[in-house]
């Protein structure tokens, strides 16, 4: 990549904030699936958050913060120690065959003569694959017994466009017209309807897995980084105006469903700023502490840990956390150092954060859950990269996962007729385990057909 | 307020056209959905025009001329927007506040987000600059000729590796894309065979590497190019890349997917299937133009009489300077438009930006910034004087963003928290300062109401 000038470094930092958001597909795409949450009927939306938010807040002149009103009456809801699932998106079809490179196949040179991969740790459960060197944090986590590897997760008939393959991964299943999220199916099940942190994307903007169709769920940046004040007011005006936004939020829509959607987010940004107001810290630094150091980064994944791990650790009323990995996966070409950087970022502050979560006592709570759209061709293209392709890796990590392979790795001697890896376990089935075994859920209500894959034991 | 009657406005055949009333609201949404939404004033007098004559001045502008002063950076210095970070970003938002011509500047950005590029694989402000003057220069032409330039565009050749692309390693990147996002929808009239096909007619071009500015030389080497034959979309033959272009313009589901995309971005709900056909009838005989689509939509009934959009936020941002007629002075609208979910000349990927989910917790903060930093320094100190009455404040802070027509309920808010604030005033101090304090208040509470964020 050209560096065209001095600020460059500058320029990757803020890009990253924006460009590495998370974002669905634009609405009007034929063919395109529409992304989840699109459509939603927002008029009962509205109605539903507008009564709850009024019995909330209670008489419209309450004027002083109303966090612990509104923390009773969302934990009220949520049992205490509710498991919680975190989802880590690779955005752009991560490369598995280099995630866990499987050095022991013959093949393997074959087919990437310039992009096969040496050194590596060796990976216990198949002596066929290597960790890619960046990979070191997960191998140690993995040595504890604490990530279970998904060598080869897909779905039959796989789509190589980002898109419509991302899709079917964030509505659970291979339909291009559902409009919800396979975890907002499940918040819809569970949540509340003033709680918009059940569903929380880390990533700036809400990622399309959290769709929901009834409860509200939120999308920051930050925890300590929602702040509303603004120039020349402050003091008790400021507290009248806070109260106002909401206020606006309340205003009839007439059933238009632009100003309802517009009205819907000024009443959820209101509540929520309530509810973070805990972390209002100052002068850009965070108001919490971490009892672990967190990778130093320019990236903001280790900070957005660092600060999930803080909300654990007050209580704050999480179910379904969303956020993306750092760096780009869509290694098209120049794989080698873009994938290197990008999973070494990722993969130290995923160890930070467990070691985080157990000093903090809450490793049992907490189920990390890694995926990408796709993985890549096995031949590579020339590039010095990979085209798209199928079946990819995955990871679950936590203190409670079971910590052996999910499906194993189906070998280069097979591929599928475009020259993709074969999948050995699917992903919906992987979701069923989850809403299953860590959230006790009925799959067969979020993920349609769950009873027909073969759903894999996940937890110790 | 101006009424002026659209009666005896001559539709485009099979296109029906909107015959209610034109007045001020009606000039207000097309200058938003068509432009950065009105200057104070623009609204009525756009409206006294008429539909059709208020359309063609949108579409068949005259030349290019820039309403206010020149645009700085945070010192007072000119914009570099080839090598200073962020300036390309302030420097095409100046464009969208201060341009004559609203609907080029409109389509351009429709074209950045339909041909979706973004400089986090590029890597070249100038290469993104270069790339934005050729969709400017296209904004209202032909969509076959716009295509072919894309294709060979340095900044698109770098961001889906079209220079990577050679016959003997074929690159499928962009043929993917340019038949999944830019021309056909995604399994629409094509297979992965055709990928794959379509990636080899793509072969030959090239470029070198400057040790200190990067990508340059941009060029089709035949020698690189593979010559053999291709089978595309069932036709076969020795195709190139203007081939490979034609053929994505010729294929079936090209006019469809042309028509639909063009028109959600102007209208939030799908075609009537009678409308979707004449449109497309209409792009097919005028040999793939773009002006005579976009005048049919703009005229279109469901513009007007249909629901209302949510504002993209650079739209929001740039409508808001030229509500309260300012000029670009910082460069801070770089980073308050990442927090409101669009910063140019950075989509998130090569779908572009997700215009169903503009708005949410953490993108309605980054347009709360915004809406503060545009009033900032405009904003009232504790000593200026402002009336001690909720609704001449109220009345107030909507004059200050040009008038914009605000809905009674929402006006009844804004007038409900002035009073209740103005009654928190009882010591002599108060009394004092908190009128400037709330009409402060209340010019962020109008900017960021349902109805300022959406049209």
């Amino acid at each position: 990549m050209a560096r065209c000038c001095d600020e460059h470094s500058r320029a990757d930092l803020l890009r990253r904030a924006a460009a590495e958001a998370g974002r669905g597909l634009p609405s009007i795409e034929p063919g395109m699936p529409l992304p989840a949450g699109t459509g939603l009927s927002r008029r009962s939306f509205l109605t539903r958050s507008g009564g709850l938010a009024l019995a909330v807040y209670g008489a419209a002149n309450v004027r002083l913060p109303y966090f612990e009103e509104g923390i009773e009456a969302a934990a009220a809801a949520t049992p205490a120690g509710a498991p919680i699932l975190v989802s880590v998106f690779l955005e752009g079809g991560a490369d598995s065959l280099s995630l866990l490179f499987p050095a022991g196949d013959p093949l393997y040179r074959r087919l990437r003569p310039k992009l096969a991969l040496a050194g590596g740790i060796p990976f216990a459960e198949d002596d066929r694959l290597r960790w890619h060197p960046s990979l070191a944090p997960l191998a140690t986590l993995h040595a504890e017994g604490k990530v279970s590897v998904l060598p080869a997760v897909g779905y039959t008939d796989p789509d190589q466009s980002h898109f419509t393959s991302r899709h079917f991964w964030e509505v659970g299943a291979t339909n291009a017209s559902l409009r919800t999220g396979w975890l907002g199916r499940y918040l819809d099940r569970v949540g509340t309807g003033d709680n918009p942190l059940q569903g929380l994307s880390l990533s700036g903007r809400l990622l399309p897995a959290l769709a929901t169709a009834r409860v509200p769920v939120a999308a920051i940046d930050g925890p300590g980084n929602y702040a509303f004040g603004i120039h020349r007011v402050s003091g008790e005006v400021e507290q009248q105006m806070l109260a106002a936004v909401a206020e606006l939020g309340k205003v009839g829509s007439g059933g238009d469903p632009a100003l309802a959607a517009a009205a819907d987010v000024t009443l959820q940004a209101s509540r929520l700023r309530e509810q973070l107001l805990p972390f209002a810290g100052s002068d850009d630094k965070p108001a919490y502490t971490s009892p672990v150091a967190y990778p130093k980064s320019e990236e903001d994944f280790p900070k957005q840990l660092a600060g999930l791990a803080a909300m654990i650790a007050v209580g704050l009323p999480l179910r379904c956390v969303a956020l993306e990995a750092p760096g780009m996966y869509d290694t098209h070409s120049d794989q080698p150092t873009a994938l290197s950087d990008a999973l070494a970022i990722t993969a130290s502050s995923l160890l930070a954060f467990q070691r985080d979560l157990e000093a903090r006592g809450l490793a049992d709570r907490v189920l990390v859950h890694v995926w990408s759209e796709f993985g890549r061709r096995a031949k590579e293209n020339g590039s010095n990269g990979t085209d798209h392709g199928a079946a990819g890796a995955g990871f679950l990590i936590g203190s409670r996962v079971r910590g052996t392979m999910i499906g194993e790795f189906p070998g280069l001697a097979r591929l599928d007729s475009d020259g993709n890896l074969l999948a050995t376990s699917d992903f919906r089935a992987v979701y069923s385990g989850i809403l299953d075994q860590w959230f006790g859920a009925d799959a067969d209500a979020v993920i349609p057909g769950a009873r027909s894959f073969a759903i894999p034991k996940l937890l110790k | 307020m101006t009424l002026a009657n659209t009666e005896g406005v001559v539709s485009k055949p099979g296109v029906s056209s909107y015959t209610g009333a034109f007045g001020k609201e009606q000039a207000e949404r097309l200058l938003w959905r068509a432009g950065f939404g009105p200057r104070p004033g623009e609204a009525a007098a756009l409206a006294a025009k008429g539909l059709d004559a208020a359309v063609l001045s949108l579409t068949r502008p005259g030349r290019e001329n820039f309403v206010g002063p020149e645009p700085k950076d945070d010192k007072g210095r000119r914009l570099a927007p080839g090598d200073a970070w962020g300036h390309d970003q302030v420097w095409w938002l100046d464009r969208m506040v201060r341009t004559s011509r609203p609907l080029v500047e409109r389509m351009t950005l429709v074209w950045h987000d339909w041909f979706a590029t973004s400089n986090a694989g590029v890597g070249s402000q100038k290469l993104m600059l270069k790339q934005n003057q050729l969709l400017r220069g296209h904004s209202l032409g032909s969509f076959a000729t716009l295509v072919e330039d894309v294709t060979r565009d340095p900044a698109m050749l770098l961001w889906l590796n079209g220079t990577k692309n050679s016959k003997w390693s074929p690159n499928e990147n962009y043929a993917r894309e340019l038949m999944e996002l830019f021309t056909l929808g995604a399994g629409r009239g094509y297979g992965e065979r055709d990928v794959r096909e379509q990636a080899r007619a793509l072969t030959g071009f090239e470029n070198d590497w400057a040790r200190n500015t990067g990508p340059t030389n941009f060029r089709f080497d035949a020698g690189r190019h593979d010559d053999d034959v291709k089978r595309i979309f069932g036709k076969t033959g020795r195709f190139a890349w203007r081939d490979a272009c034609r053929l994505c313009l010729e294929n079936p589901s090209h006019k469809s997917f042309f028509v639909r995309k063009l028109w959600g971005y102007f209208v939030p709900a799908d075609p009537p299937a009678a409308t979707q056909r004449a449109l497309e009838k209409l792009y097919v005989s005028g040999g793939h133009q773009v002006r005579p689509v976009l005048e049919a939509i703009l005229r279109h009934p469901a513009l007007y009489d249909g629901p209302r959009m949510v504002k993209p936020p650079t739209v929001y941002t740039a409508g808001l300077l030229r509500g309260a007629g300012r000029s670009i002075d910082t460069t801070a609208w770089s980073w308050l438009s990442s927090l409101a979910g669009q910063q140019l000349f950075y989509p998130p990927n090569v779908a572009g930006w997700d215009d169903s989910r503009w708005l949410d917790t953490a993108t309605f903060r980054g347009r709360w910034l915004t809406a503060s930093y545009v009033a900032r320094p405009l904003a009232l100190s504790e000593k200026s004087a402002a009336p001690f009455d909720a609704a001449a404040l109220v009345d107030q802070a909507i004059a200050f963003w040009g008038q914009p027509t605000v809905r009674p309920a929402t006006r009844a808010a804004l007038v409900a928290f002035a009073q209740a604030s103005l009654s928190d005033a009882k010591q002599n101090w108060k009394r004092a300062a908190y009128p400037p304090m709330i009409a402060n208040a209340i010019r962020q509470l109008v900017a960021v109401s349902p109805d300022l964020q959406t049209s």
